[in-house]
């Protein structure tokens, strides 16, 4: 063990487990968000309670991506010192501005959110969790500014051993940042759609004969709700991915060729590897099942077009940073990720699409009916979490061997000073941890899911007194 | 040295100040949940008051990790990676007292007191290890030319880092006191009063102990004897006001009193370290200086236009919200959890 493999086992089990909770909060705080604009709309009472029960769920995921998040920002300095050194011009003022403008947003107005119910008028309460929501949608912008620098540097000049900033403007028009930020933002939206919606259909699953009422329709309306957002924003994120692709194969050839197999150029007309494994010594793939011209067709929508190959790439590279080491990422990891990512994206659309048309009113045989239909929707729950995981994938490990492009190896940025024992104690107390909280939060997320959602709204108490009966200032 | 690299190392003083005094009575509340509360409802009633602000006040250390990174980027890299397992230890007291709060207020009897004591200890190892770094900042620690910590044991845990550490920890749980006081009714409040009138006897040892160590282990009194001295005097005359307007019942002056002594404590660092950011135990010519730490001059500007463009939006809403929240909570009923 050293520490290099140390550190980047860490960033990426931390990055990876707090990921889990980002995408998960930034979408369910959104369409929590719009429940309540019904609610304030149409003053519906079932709007309100949808409100209160998802944005239980919502707050449990957010405490847990709160509490992750402070690592990722003490991390840069506590295992990736040299790395801060020389990026710190350029990307820590991304960070700083997340906390400034995003943080003390989400946190601030969180609080409120929480406590005001019966406090402030309704309107006002929603505009609360709309600056939540504001809030957590921006913060992802400034992180994914900082990203985005590391995938493709622009704006700067190196002067003396470290990266200095010359023009903020551009770090924000970075091409790469908002095809990344669009595609982050579509899918964790779509995620809080397809969770609520998977959510719902367990709940489905387990009461559906007891259900009165009122909580037939709690439930029927959730799972629209939640099946609506996630087939228009997977939509939206299948589409930018698939620009986003298209950006690849000029900014980052490696990285594209990577997640397709090609080690040697194609010619005009690219088959495209549907499965097959690459041989990271010879440089080629293995058992390959491929289908002619499509490659071709995905990369540039027209029937012809070559791919550059790795090993063309990689003579390139070679001589371009006059480096001598080897610019292969894990071609077998970028390659099934971004087949995991494709077809839970894909999954997750086709479920919402038969979901969505199972609850219209006229159809024959509602969704609440059908049982196996509820367990597709009720286990797609999970997926969002594996997809947006192996899509972090091929973004990060695509870059390999830099920690900025073209720029600075992950290999020089590491902690000089700190030791394999600090690493080792660290990853295991992380380790710990999050797995404590992992347990915790699942049992906490079944034990509201399983309430009536009435309760949501109004919890039982054995007397009531005004908690706030005296004034203090 | 610039205008802006000076601006930068006040702003940073400046935020570590805010956190202490905002996060500082989080911490104090913290801890008071195991050992100022009686029972859940007194429990439930001490967590209420920080329930809605705790969040936004811990983004004030956030944001000034933040901003360290973004403005003096040397100081960061060097301080976070030379404190490494005290870093750990603040990040694990954060990570068990962050989550808890959600945590306790959805979980069942007996987990709840579970998540209760994780609260409390979450809260104590935060300030006692923040204030093991700062001081043993300000002591020195052996750094090399290239700013790297080459430290052991002695050098995070001697007799000034420990007192400094205790002093810090005791310094957030009178201000968690003082704010109890301010902000609940009955029992409880009464019990909180009664814990500040005695436990600040306690802190006056700790603040002469404290700077009688810092005047002979440190080097401040030679590079800021004025600063030094004023500051110190401001620590102990906050402190003797706070526990002052404890007896009288002025919980409010009290509060904000045992905020300015945190405030003071941070300005003195702040001052005795000038102009360095790290003090290196080899050779003071290994110090970090504000200098050359920094970020550089375009990097400082567009940090300031954006600080200057955000920061009163965040002060306007943080009053609000402070506002909104202005009333005493009292003995709160209990939810029935099934």
């Amino acid at each position: 063990m050293t520490i290099l493999s140390l550190a980047r086992f860490q960033f990426a089990m931390t990055t990876v487990y707090h990921f889990f909770f980002v995408p998960f909060s930034i979408g369910t705080a959104f369409i929590v968000a719009i429940m309540e604009s019904m609610y304030v709309s149409t003053k519906d009472e079932t709007y309100k309670k949808m409100a209160k029960y998802w944005g239980n769920i919502f707050l449990l995921s957010f405490a847990v991506g709160v509490v992750t998040g402070l690592i990722q920002e003490f991390q840069f300095g506590m295992n990736w010192s040299d790395y801060s050194r020389f990026m710190g011009d350029i990307f820590g003022a991304p960070l700083a501005l997340e906390a400034l403008l995003s943080f003390f947003m989400e946190s601030t107005f969180i609080g409120l959110w929480v406590f005001t119910w019966k406090k402030v008028k309704p309107g006002v309460h929603l505009f609360f969790i709309w600056m939540t929501s504001i809030g957590s949608l921006t913060s992802a912008l400034w992180i994914l500014t900082a990203n985005s620098f590391m995938q493709h540097p622009v704006g700067y000049e190196v002067k003396g051993g470290r990266a200095v900033m010359v023009n903020f403007g551009a770090l924000l028009k970075n091409p790469q940042l908002w095809y990344e930020y669009g595609h982050v933002i579509l899918n964790a939206i779509m995620m809080g759609g397809i969770i609520i919606a998977g959510l719902t259909a367990f709940q489905l699953l387990k009461k559906n004969n007891k259900l009165t009422e009122a909580n037939k329709k709690f439930y029927k309306k959730s799972m629209r709700i939640g099946l609506l957002f996630s087939l228009i924003f997977s939509i939206g994120g299948i589409a930018l991915g698939d620009a986003q692709m298209q950006y690849l194969i000029k900014e980052q050839p490696m990285k594209f060729a990577a997640t397709e197999d090609v080690f040697n150029t194609t010619g005009k007309r690219a088959p495209w590897t549907v499965v097959g494994i690459a041989d990271m010594k010879d440089h080629e793939v293995k058992y390959n099942v491929d289908i002619p011209d499509v490659l071709s067709i995905l990369s540039y929508h027209k029937t012809t077009g070559a791919v550059t190959g790795m090993n063309e790439l990689n003579a390139q590279f070679k001589k371009k940073y006059g480096k001598d080491i080897d610019f292969y990422p894990p071609v077998n990891t970028l390659f099934y990720s971004f087949r995991i990512m494709c077809g839970i994206g894909a999954w997750i659309f086709l479920v919402s699409l038969v979901g969505l048309i199972m609850t219209r009113e006229k159809s024959k045989k509602p969704l609440s009916q059908r049982r196996w239909a509820l367990w597709c929707i009720a286990i797609t729950t999970f997926l969002p979490f594996i997809g947006n995981t192996a899509g972090w994938f091929v973004t990060e490990f695509g870059r390999d061997p830099w920690t900025v492009y073209g720029l600075f190896t992950i290999a020089e940025s590491v902690s000089p000073n700190v030791s394999v024992g600090s690493l080792l104690t660290s990853n295991i107390i992380y380790f710990v941890l999050f797995t404590t909280l992992a347990i915790t939060l699942i049992w906490l997320i079944v034990r509201e899911l399983r309430k009536d959602p009435s309760e949501a709204v109004e919890p039982k108490f054995k007397k009531v007194l005004d908690p706030f009966d005296k004034e203090a200032f | 040295m610039s205008f802006l690299q000076l601006l930068w190392f006040i702003l940073i003083g400046v935020l570590f100040a805010g956190f202490f005094f905002l996060d500082g009575f989080d911490y104090g509340v913290g801890m008071a949940v195991e050992t100022l509360a009686h029972d859940e409802s007194e429990r439930d009633q001490v967590v209420q008051t920080i329930g809605p602000v705790w969040d936004a006040n811990e983004v004030w250390l956030i944001t000034a990790g933040g901003a360290m990174f973004a403005s003096f980027p040397y100081w960061y890299a060097s301080l976070f990676s030379g404190y490494y397992l005290i870093l750990l230890a603040i990040l694990a007291g954060l990570i068990i007292r962050g989550v808890s709060f959600e945590f306790r207020s959805k979980s069942p009897m007996p987990q709840k007191r579970f998540w209760d004591w994780a609260l409390a200890i979450g809260s104590a190892i935060v300030p006692f290890f923040l204030g093991i770094m700062f001081v043993s900042m300000i002591h020195g620690m052996p750094i090399d030319a290239n700013g790297n910590f080459h430290a052991g044991f002695f050098d995070y845990f001697n007799w000034i880092s420990v007192v400094g550490g205790i002093a810090l920890l005791l310094l957030t749980y009178l201000h968690g006191i003082n704010y109890i006081a301010l902000k609940t009714t009955g029992p409880v409040q009464e019990r909180a009063r009664n814990y500040a009138e005695f436990l600040y006897w306690i802190l006056y040892a700790g603040e002469v102990v404290f700077a009688l160590l810092l005047i002979f282990m440190t080097d401040f009194m030679s590079v800021h004897p004025i600063g030094t001295i004023i500051m110190l005097v401001l620590i102990v005359g906050f402190s003797v006001l706070a526990h002052v307007e404890t007896f009288a019942g002025h919980e409010l002056i009290a509060f904000i009193s045992s905020g300015l002594t945190l405030v003071s404590l941070v300005v003195l660092i702040f001052i005795g370290l000038f102009p360095r950011v790290l003090i290196s135990s080899i050779s003071p010519k290994y110090d970090l200086l504000i200098q050359n730490a920094s970020s550089t001059e375009y990097t400082l500007v567009v940090m300031t236009i954006a600080t200057c463009c955000l920061l009163p939006f965040v002060l306007a809403y943080t009053i609000w919200a402070y506002w909104i929240f202005r009333k005493r909570i009292a003995m709160p009923a209990i939810p029935e959890v099934k």
